[in-house]
């Protein structure tokens, strides 16, 4: 069995500071007015190269207010543990989306899927778009049209709220509607 | 399904001493980032060994190579080193040893050698391995390269001294990848950091607001894959660690996860949800951008991961009504066969070097564990203690494990050895660090 060291031995590492990476360091460019979502690498050529295109390719996927009316103002759908049902409270609040999204038929939403913290971290992904699926088919099935929907899982990645207890749990399992910004040129719903 | 996106990219080269400049210059002033190493457990009786200063060339300063191999070797749980003040005498060179007196003071076995100034501005290190018991010398090596390699000299040194003395090849000249997270929901930022084994030499590989998820190293050492939610989709990028050049492998209409290299480094198999959502085990050839499915069930298919001789691909499903592993054929059309049965959650595989272990995370009484399994046999053994631990990865000579555990306020990483007797936790002096992958052995 194993046998805890009598003398635990601490050994403290200082490292030099390369969290500041090249990129950052040759365009003299502050993290903080970094557009959200670029990715900054250590080496400047691929992180600004990136950053720029992840940037063009996001802009048709810019996050709008969206409805606001009674339950249209709610965008979040909870699940129980390992569960892609829609249940209680969700049901109304997907339908009421739904009737939006039916008879607005410019208006665009993503749905994001996402778990609590337990299990493995891919295995978390398949969950969350499991979840984002059966809010999209949901919307389908009253009224809304596939071109209307995009869905991506964060899995356990991007919690609502930090904690490791039920009570966290269950604000982190959810899959939230993001309404998306018109393309240029759309007309107005 | 759309064809990848592919982005090359050219990237300037600095000079070691511009690149030198920059990182000193724009450091200052910066919190710096520390990583602390703790031994939690090691053997009842560690093999004593005394580890002599190293010689070094006159009025150099350099890195404490001594003290470099101490920390591998205590590190490993399975050595106890002589303190430097209970040492009988300061030799540097085999002759120079006597080994009644190295005896006397209780070590069985004594590390000399020297740092030179080698011709062309390389540095050299060499030692002397020898068995204080029958006198003999078990070991004598030189490594040489540039100024900047002493330190992994020094681990080299290390890998020769475990595996005389214990038969299995150290893996102290490796490095390790790894994702830290800062901030507190939502607004946190993810980095991908690439570090040697013993978490110093922090490398940044990539920033970004989105999450950063499940490195993967190519067979060689040069490549790190990972998926990246920065476009506010999940994509497969593959990155050339030295210079940062990177590729967009996979940005596929809905889910693009869980990347790894194949043994001959061509391919990926990865996660790959249709536009219909079902996530399925694909191989992607990274040459021809060839793709080939290799799963197609309704169930979660996902965490896909080679058998070392390539010919097969272990995976977890929820098929049969929870997360369990399967194993199927690298070609399309193999049927899987499952390889789990034990408990309601076993999923996230990795296998060792040797193809005989099958290392997973495993729900065990209501926590989430590591354990191996004997492919041969189907024995299971947990070999972690926490509540919320995962990712486990072999190290390159399949002795131990890495993972993540999270019962800490904050993430941490940890090892394990297979034989569950001996581990050390790393941590990060601020911020989560998580989902560590254990690199190859390098040339």
């Amino acid at each position: 069995m194993a046998e805890k060291l009598s003398m635990q031995r601490l050994m403290v590492v200082l490292v030099l500071a390369v969290s500041l990476g090249l990129g950052a360091c040759a365009s003299k460019k502050p993290k903080a007015d970094l557009p959200a979502g670029e990715a900054g690498g250590a080496a400047s050529g691929s992180g600004a190269g990136a950053a720029g295109a992840a940037a063009a390719g996001a802009s048709a996927d810019e996050e709008a207010a969206g409805p606001q009316a009674g339950l249209l103002a709610t965008r979040l759908v909870y699940f129980d543990f390992d569960s892609s049902e829609i249940r209680g409270a969700g049901t109304e609040v997907v339908a009421a989306h739904a009737k939006y999204l039916a008879s607005h038929s410019g208006t665009r939403v993503r749905l994001e899927g996402h778990t609590d913290e337990r299990g493995s971290r891919e295995y978390n992904i398949g969950l969350g778009e499991r979840r984002a699926q059966a809010v999209r088919r949901a919307l389908l099935l009253q009224g809304a049209s596939d071109a209307q929907i995009s869905t991506v899982s964060y899995g356990e990645e991007r919690p609502a709220v930090a904690g490791h207890d039920e009570a966290a749990w269950a604000k982190n399992r959810r899959v939230e509607i993001v309404y998306l910004a018109l393309p240029a040129g759309a007309p107005k719903p | 399904m759309r064809t990848p996106e592919t982005r090359p990219r050219t990237v300037p080269r600095f000079s070691g001493a511009l690149v030198a400049a920059l990182l000193f210059g724009l450091g200052a002033g910066r919190a710096q980032a520390a990583l602390q190493i703790e031994v939690t457990s090691g053997v009842r009786d560690p093999i004593p060994i005394a580890i002599v200063p190293f010689a070094a060339p006159a009025g150099d300063a350099e890195l404490d190579v001594a003290d470099v191999i101490q920390h591998d070797l205590e590190g490993s749980g399975r050595f106890k080193a002589l303190a430097r003040e209970r040492m009988p005498a300061r030799p540097t060179r085999a002759a120079e040893v006597t080994p009644g007196p190295w005896k006397d003071a209780g070590s069985d076995y004594v590390v000399v050698g020297r740092v030179l100034a080698l011709e062309g501005g390389n540095v050299g290190v060499e030692f002397d391995l020898l068995n204080t018991l029958t006198g003999a010398r078990v070991a004598a090596q030189r490594f040489s390269g540039a100024p900047g390699a002493v330190r992994n000299a020094a681990h080299r040194v290390s890998d020769v001294v475990y595996q005389k003395i214990l038969g299995i090849r150290g893996a102290f000249a490796t490095r390790i990848a790894y994702v830290a997270v800062d901030g507190a929901p939502p607004a946190q930022v993810y980095r991908l950091f690439v570090a040697d084994a013993d978490g110093v030499n922090q490398q940044r590989i990539l920033e970004t607001r989105f999450p950063l998820m499940s490195p993967s190293w190519s067979p060689d050492g040069q490549w790190l894959a990972y998926v990246s939610f920065e476009t506010k989709h999940s994509a497969v990028y593959v990155q050339l660690v030295r210079t940062g050049e990177r590729r967009q492998v996979s940005a596929r209409a809905g889910v693009n996860g869980a990347p790894e290299w194949s043994p001959d480094g061509k391919k990926l198999a990865l996660t790959l949800g249709s536009s219909s959502g079902n996530p399925d085990i694909y191989v992607l050839d990274l040459a021809s951008q060839g793709l080939s499915r290799l799963t197609e069930d309704p169930a979660i298919d996902t965490e896909p991961v080679w058998a070392p001789d390539g010919r097969s691909i272990f995976f977890t499903s929820d098929r049969a009504g929870s997360p369990q592993i399967y194993q199927i054929g690298a070609q399309p059309g193999a049927r899987p066969k499952r390889i789990t049965f034990g408990g309601t959650y076993n999923a996230r595989p990795r296998i060792s070097p040797d193809g005989t272990l099958l290392a997973m995370v495993t729900l065990d009484g209501g926590n989430y564990r590591i354990a191996v399994q004997e492919l041969a046999t189907s024995v299971v053994r947990v070999l972690s203690h926490g509540h919320l631990d995962e990712s486990p990865s072999f190290a390159p000579n399949g002795a131990t494990l890495i993972y993540a555990e999270r019962d800490a306020p904050r993430g941490e990483l940890a090892t394990v050895s297979t034989d569950g007797l001996t581990g050390l936790r790393l941590r990060a002096a601020e911020g989560e660090i998580r989902e560590p992958a254990w690199g190859p052995f390098l040339p």
